[in-house]
């Protein structure tokens, strides 16, 4: 399993866009992929899920990638978080 | 007037327009969701399916309609609520429900998708109430297919709609009706609701409460987008009054059409540029119709606002380069991002003194990312050399010229990009700090033209926050202090052949117009609805006489006496000119 924390660094935060967007990255591959904030453990497939994630920019949130792609999986969805969603 | 009676009721002037018309009255309670318990879970699925598929079906038609009404960027709300139809966590929790507790999927979607809101109620932010309204949106639909009930869409046209809360997708749906009004119980100015309203050009009045309960399908409504108010079962005399002011204005914009292809030109033939205020890109319309010589202050505040988020350099890329091609080939001065202040910040700093904090240009230079995007998306849009840049809130040199190094930055590297722009691209400044009217001089031979931007100037001149009711009263336009220094910008900006314009407030009040041309402005900028009034003062001014008014007005050592002088010359000279124009008052 990889762990990693991430920060939302984009000013407009993790809205409904950026979202989608993981959600979608997240389908691609085979391993679970959770996002944890604030006690919530929230699948990261799911977009409803992850609409009900209030992530302001300078929040801290930990992502979990567990399964046979999960070095993929985690590669690609870090750095889309690196990236500020691509909205920088 | 026939106004102030039981039967109006005051919200939001959302969307402007005035209309008469039969309420629909759109309810989308979920009539009784059943918590019966089922035998048959195959065929409790088998309905759950179909009614996912049918929900998809109908987003979709959402979809292509709003791409079509409103382009792609403010279509992408229905993108997320289509992927809620096949979020797999949901979808799975929802049948592995039905299998195990063997209750209707009406239930089971009600009540699974609820948890979900209330977590976002929970969240004490706006947006996040926005957001539970469209899972609610999605929830009712799907519920809706369950219990094959029918969209309620065969609405007979030219109804005025009444509903507790518009979401996008109904506000989108309806569009295809010619629906002629909107009012809520719930929604605010800024709602997906209120800006489709007002790209789509329907009068709506939100936030009114209670608006379902007290009207009546099919009762007569009026609804006055721009005073905000609903009158409900207007009396005769009420229909006669706004029957009256629809009638006029069909009037006046007669009257503006006339108006439209003369010059803004005094008595004496000075011609004045005037220029319009914009806000948001719809009013490009609007300014062309008005006979505006072209757009003084494009806002670009409102494209942040209205996408949550900053916009790509494409984004704003395209979105300048349709208004500069759509006012082409009159000029468009466009300011860069004007936050702080009253205008929210959009990250997360605690000011306490926002007016003097981190505002305006001081907030680009410390986001030179942002501000490089930006400038690099106006340059891109320069090409038919229509297009100027002005800096908000400056209040030294070193901020002029640090803008200019960023701008040859951006030059450079669009050049290296091999992107054409306006390499002579003019730069200006907004003059509404004291200490930039003081250098007013200096800043003359640093930028090609000068904005005074009134609102923020009166404020920090004479030390009066506007928006603090006690001393609110002392935020006085026409102090002499205000005059004097007006005066010594125009004077110092001509000495260097700057071009002086004034975009703030006090070029929309009737009565400064005539003190403002005997000052020596080449232009004003007002908002696009003043255009033709303006105009018609202008074209009643003697600038012989106003430059005689400005001599007294600067002699003058209180507000009182400048009032006094500029309310004489107004009644004297100008009034009478104005009466077909007051009729809408």
């Amino acid at each position: 399993m990889i762990e990693r924390e991430v920060k939302i660094i984009n000013n407009a935060g993790l809205h409904t866009r950026p979202a989608a967007t993981i959600v979608k990255l997240a389908a691609q591959y085979k391993s679970e992929f959770f996002i944890h904030k604030d006690g919530l453990n929230i699948n990261g497939k799911s977009i409803i899920g992850v609409m009900t994630l209030a992530a302001e920019k300078g929040s801290t949130l930990k992502l979990t990638f567990d399964g046979p792609d999960e070095e993929e999986a985690a590669n690609e969805i870090i750095a889309y978080f690196e990236r500020g969603f691509d909205e920088l | 007037m026939p106004n102030k009676q039981s039967n109006v009721y005051k919200g939001l002037a959302a969307a402007p327009g005035i209309s008469i018309a039969q309420a629909y009255l759109f309810k989308k309670e979920i009539e009784f969701i059943s918590s019966a318990n089922i035998e048959d879970v195959d065929e409790a699925l088998r309905i759950l399916d179909e009614a996912l598929e049918k929900s998809k079906k109908e987003l979709n038609k959402v979809f292509s309609l709003a791409i079509d009404k409103l382009g792609e960027k403010r279509a992408a709300i229905f993108e997320a609520q289509i992927m809620i139809l096949d979020d797999p966590i949901l979808i799975d929790t929802i049948k592995n429900r039905i299998k195990t507790e063997k209750k209707t999927s009406e239930f089971i979607v009600n009540d699974e998708i609820s948890k979900y809101q209330s977590m976002m109620d929970t969240v004490n932010e706006p947006y996040m109430k926005e957001r539970s309204q469209d899972i609610e949106d999605i929830k009712l639909r799907i519920v809706r297919n369950i219990k094959k009930k029918k969209w309620q869409s065969h609405i007979t046209d030219e109804v005025i709609v009444v509903t507790d809360n518009l979401t996008p997708a109904d506000t989108v749906l309806f569009s295809r009706a010619n629906i002629k009004g909107y009012v809520t119980n719930f929604g605010g100015l800024t709602s997906h609701a209120a800006i489709i309203a007002r790209s789509l050009h329907i009068p709506a009045v939100l936030g009114l409460h209670d608006a379902t309960a007290k009207i009546n399908d099919s009762d007569l409504v009026i609804v006055d987008g721009y005073r905000g108010e609903v009158v409900i079962r207007p009396t005769e005399e009420q229909l006669d009054y706004y029957r009256k002011r629809i009638e006029n204005l069909t009037q006046y914009d007669e009257e503006l059409s006339k108006l439209k292809d003369l010059p803004a030109e005094t008595l004496d033939g000075r011609e004045i540029s005037l220029l319009a205020n914009l806000d948001i890109s719809e009013e490009v319309d609007l300014i062309v119709s008005n006979g505006a010589n072209g757009i003084g202050l494009i806002r670009t505040e409102q494209l942040f606002e209205e996408l949550d988020q900053f916009p790509t350099e494409e984004e704003q890329f395209e979105w300048y380069t349709r208004i500069a091609e759509e006012i082409y080939p009159d000029i468009a001065i466009i300011r860069v991002l004007d936050i702080g202040g009253d205008k929210i910040l959009p990250v997360d700093v605690q000011e306490a003194n926002p007016f003097l904090g981190w505002r305006g240009i001081r907030f680009l230079l410390d986001n030179k990312q942002l501000f490089k995007t930006q400038l690099r998306a106006i340059l891109r849009a320069s090409v038919h050399k229509n297009i100027k840049v002005m800096l908000p809130m400056v209040a030294s040199i070193t901020e002029v010229r640090q803008s200019k190094e960023i701008l040859e930055e951006c030059k450079n590297e669009l050049k290296y990009e091999k992107y054409s722009f306006d390499n002579n691209i003019e730069l200006g400044i907004m003059v509404e700090i004291p200490s930039a009217a003081v250098l007013a001089h200096e800043f003359a031979k640093e930028v090609s033209f000068f904005s005074i931007g009134t609102n923020d100037l009166i404020q920090y001149l004479l030390a009066v926050d506007r928006g603090n009711e006690i001393v609110s009263n002392l935020y006085q336009e026409f102090h002499p202090s205000v005059i004097r220094t007006i005066d010594f910008i125009i004077k110092e900006g001509k000495r260097h052949n700057v071009f002086v314009s004034i975009c703030g407030e006090m070029a929309s009040d009737q009565i400064a117009i005539p003190l403002l041309i005997g000052l020596g402005l080449d232009s004003l900028s007002v908002s696009p609805a003043l255009i033709p009034v303006t105009k018609q003062i202008i074209r009643n001014i003697s600038y012989e006489e106003v430059q005689k008014l400005v001599e007294k007005c600067l002699a003058a050592v209180t507000e009182h006496e400048v009032k006094n002088l500029v309310t004489a010359y107004f009644d004297k000279n100008i009034k009478t000119h104005l009466k077909s124009f007051f009729v809408n008052g």
